[in-house]
């Protein structure tokens, strides 16, 4: 069977900074990570490619850097890794993004599982997974934490809901976003690492996937973001002073103030 | 110190860091306190390829050496010397195998060992023979295609956990020592089992056991060379492995000076960080001193192995032996700057003092070591005369 595994690469840090003028995300000088949802996404696309045999392929939509990334997925024993990548995607929204994913999987063809992780760190939709099952047609599942099943055409999975846990079926090919509950991601190893640093990562334009760019990147997305800001800090606070008996003291009279 | 790794070193010491850091550190704690042996930290390093390193590349190894060994053994030491050990251990195990094994031996058991799917270990010491490893009783009797072996094996490292032993045993009582021979024994042979599991000091985690043989048939193909010579393969399979200790050591030092040196930069007395108190200083510097000193003559040794040397029992020995004694100042030295925290469970370095004293005794105890770094000397001297 084949796997297809969709990452992003990010910024790997919590320090994030807005450019005021484009209202996007500084990327610059800082350092990029795989998304870590999508670290569970490509453990379990390795998984399942030893548990059933076949080929598991990482495919990323991104800037020339975004082979960084690809790169790393290699040495965590993907077999091949493909670039996604033309001036014309560059702007995005999710809906582009699913549109193009979807074009470069339709070049690939030969797939019976597609797996995201369940949403990415800096851009936060989960919308991609969805979108990806829209565009191409096939069953779609989020919040995966389970494969229970799967042989030619067929799949059993578990998905997390928010007071449990549901089972579903469904038939292949299929999109599944997948949770973190679902593996333990494997460190690289070094005969991997070594197979990365020689690996061909090939890139992948719009031609080449037949992709109208029309349809891509900011002309085709047809969300618009307005303004990015950080929250004004709204709520007061006050350290209690003094002994440990006084500040207890002094918390029990603000409590009850307040109930 | 720039040791001029390169790029597969490099990538095996960042690897190994990792692995120590993120799998390691969060329940060294708890493997020092339950004792239990740490099997998903092992798959880990299995699948992480660590095993691989010192297994050459025809038997799905990467065909690194002694040096690289030691450098995964040094960062897995920096964080815990018990899962270290284990690893090491299990080096030592397939020592034998690597050095005197014939390629059919290394095609059976060299792929499973790389790729971490067994464990082995050495079987030599028993309860009346430690120092003196000529005084062994495990007898090995031809009776057909088969040996039998009769015998009990003490303080085992991987006992009972690992797959692939290798054992040895004499085959002419007659001639003490040289009519011991080594055998490759599967786990699971009828006659094989496993007695007490020890409750030590200090590397809690690994598994320390008896390994009892009665009326044990092993096939005549397992005997590893020739009959007889057991005792020389003991010898060189010591030093082998001797500066996989000193590595050992180096990193559980690294581990306590990192810890002694944030500590002090951290604790308050008299109004400002003891780091700022000379006599603190002088102990960190003392300790920082002396344990590059070490890594310098375990690298070395290390690298002199890999070069392909013929003769190393010398070099061997000095790096086990200086290495180890400096891990067990240093790490006694890290309690002392801690003072009182650094004598409870909460931090750290008392684990590491515990885990520093086995080093000086095991692979052959630093005194009759000494013997042997003594008597090479003399041999050299007596053969210019």
């Amino acid at each position: 069977m084949n796997f297809v595994v969709c990452i992003k690469q990010v910024p790997g840090t919590t320090d994030i900074k807005i450019d005021p003028e484009t209202n996007t995300l500084v990327r610059e000088g800082v350092p990029s990570v795989i998304n870590p949802f999508d670290t569970y996404a490509l453990e379990e696309g390795v998984r399942l490619k030893e548990r059933c045999g076949g080929k598991v392929t990482a495919i990323s939509m991104g800037p020339p850097q975004a082979e960084e990334a690809l790169r790393e997925t290699i040495s965590l024993g993907i077999d091949e890794a493909i670039l996604i990548s033309d001036r014309a995607f560059a702007g995005s929204d999710t809906w582009a993004t699913s549109y193009v994913l979807s074009k470069a999987i339709t070049k690939i063809a030969d797939y019976d599982l597609i797996i995201c992780g369940r949403q990415t760190l800096d851009g936060d939709t989960g919308q991609v997974g969805p979108g990806l099952s829209e565009m191409l047609g096939v069953p779609f599942v989020a919040y995966v934490s389970k494969i229970e099943e799967i042989k030619e055409g067929y799949l059993k999975v578990q998905r997390m809901v928010e007071e449990g846990y549901e089972t579903m079926e469904m038939s292949l090919p299929a999109v599944i976003t997948v949770v973190k509950e679902i593996n333990v991601p494997r460190l690289p190893s070094l005969r991997g690492s070594m197979k990365a640093k020689t690996a061909q990562i090939p890139v992948w334009t719009a031609e080449d996937i037949s992709a109208d760019t029309d349809k891509a990147g900011l002309t085709g997305s047809p969300t618009r973001v307005v303004k990015i800001f950080f929250p004004q800090r709204t709520h007061k606070s006050e350290m209690l002073q003094g002994s440990t008996e006084l500040q207890v003291t002094q918390l029990m009279e603000k409590l009850e103030e307040i109930i | 110190m720039e040791y001029f790794l390169t790029e597969q070193q490099q990538l095996i010491k960042s690897l190994a860091r990792r692995i120590a850091e993120e799998r390691i550190l969060p329940v060294r704690a708890e493997l020092d306190e339950t004792e239990e042996f740490p099997w998903a930290i092992v798959k880990d390093m299995a699948d992480a390829d660590l095993f691989r390193i010192f297994i050459p590349e025809e038997y799905e190894g990467l065909g690194e050496g002694c040096f690289a060994l030691c450098i995964a053994i040094e960062e897995l030491a920096r964080v815990c010397c018990g899962v270290a050990l284990t690893y090491a251990a299990d080096a030592l195990g397939a020592m034998p195998i690597l050095l005197y094994g014939s390629d059919e031996q290394k095609q059976k058991y060299l792929p499973d060992i790389a790729s971490g799917a067994k464990l082995t270990a050495f079987g030599l010491t028993e309860p009346s023979a430690g120092s003196d490893a000529g005084a062994i009783k495990t007898t090995a009797v031809l009776d057909g295609d088969e040996y039998v072996l009769n015998g009990t094996k003490q303080f085992i490292t991987n006992g009972g956990e690992a797959e692939i032993y290798t054992i040895i045993a004499l085959t002419d009582p007659r001639k003490g020592s040289r009519g011991a021979s080594a055998f490759i024994v599967d786990k699971g042979t009828p006659g094989f089992t496993f007695g007490k599991k020890e409750k030590k000091m200090g590397i809690r985690s690994t598994a320390t056991r008896e390994l009892v043989f009665h009326n044990c048939r092993v096939p005549r193909e397992n005997l590893l060379s020739k009959e007889g010579l057991g005792f020389i393969l003991t010898m060189k399979t010591l030093d082998s492995s001797r500066p996989g200790v000193g590595a050992l050591a180096i990193g559980l030092a690294q581990g306590a000076l990192e810890a002694a040196v944030a500590y002090a930069r951290q604790r308050v007395q008299f109004g400002h960080p003891v780091s700022a108190i000379q006599a603190v200083q002088h102990l960190l510097a003392n300790m920082a001193m002396e344990l590059e000193a070490a890594r310098a003559l375990v690298y070395a040794t290390a690298k002199t192995i890999d070069s392909g040397a013929r003769n190393f029992t010398e070099e061997g020995a000095m790096a086990k032996v200086f290495a180890t004694d400096m891990a067990m100042k240093v790490t006694t030295d890290a309690v002392q700057v801690f003072g009182g925290p650094g004598y409870m469970r909460d931090y750290p370095v008392e684990k590491m003092m515990r885990d520093a004293k086995i080093n000086q005794i095991y692979e052959g105890t630093n005194q009759v070591l000494r013997n042997v770094i003594a008597l090479e000397l003399l041999k050299r001297k007596a053969l210019r005369e």
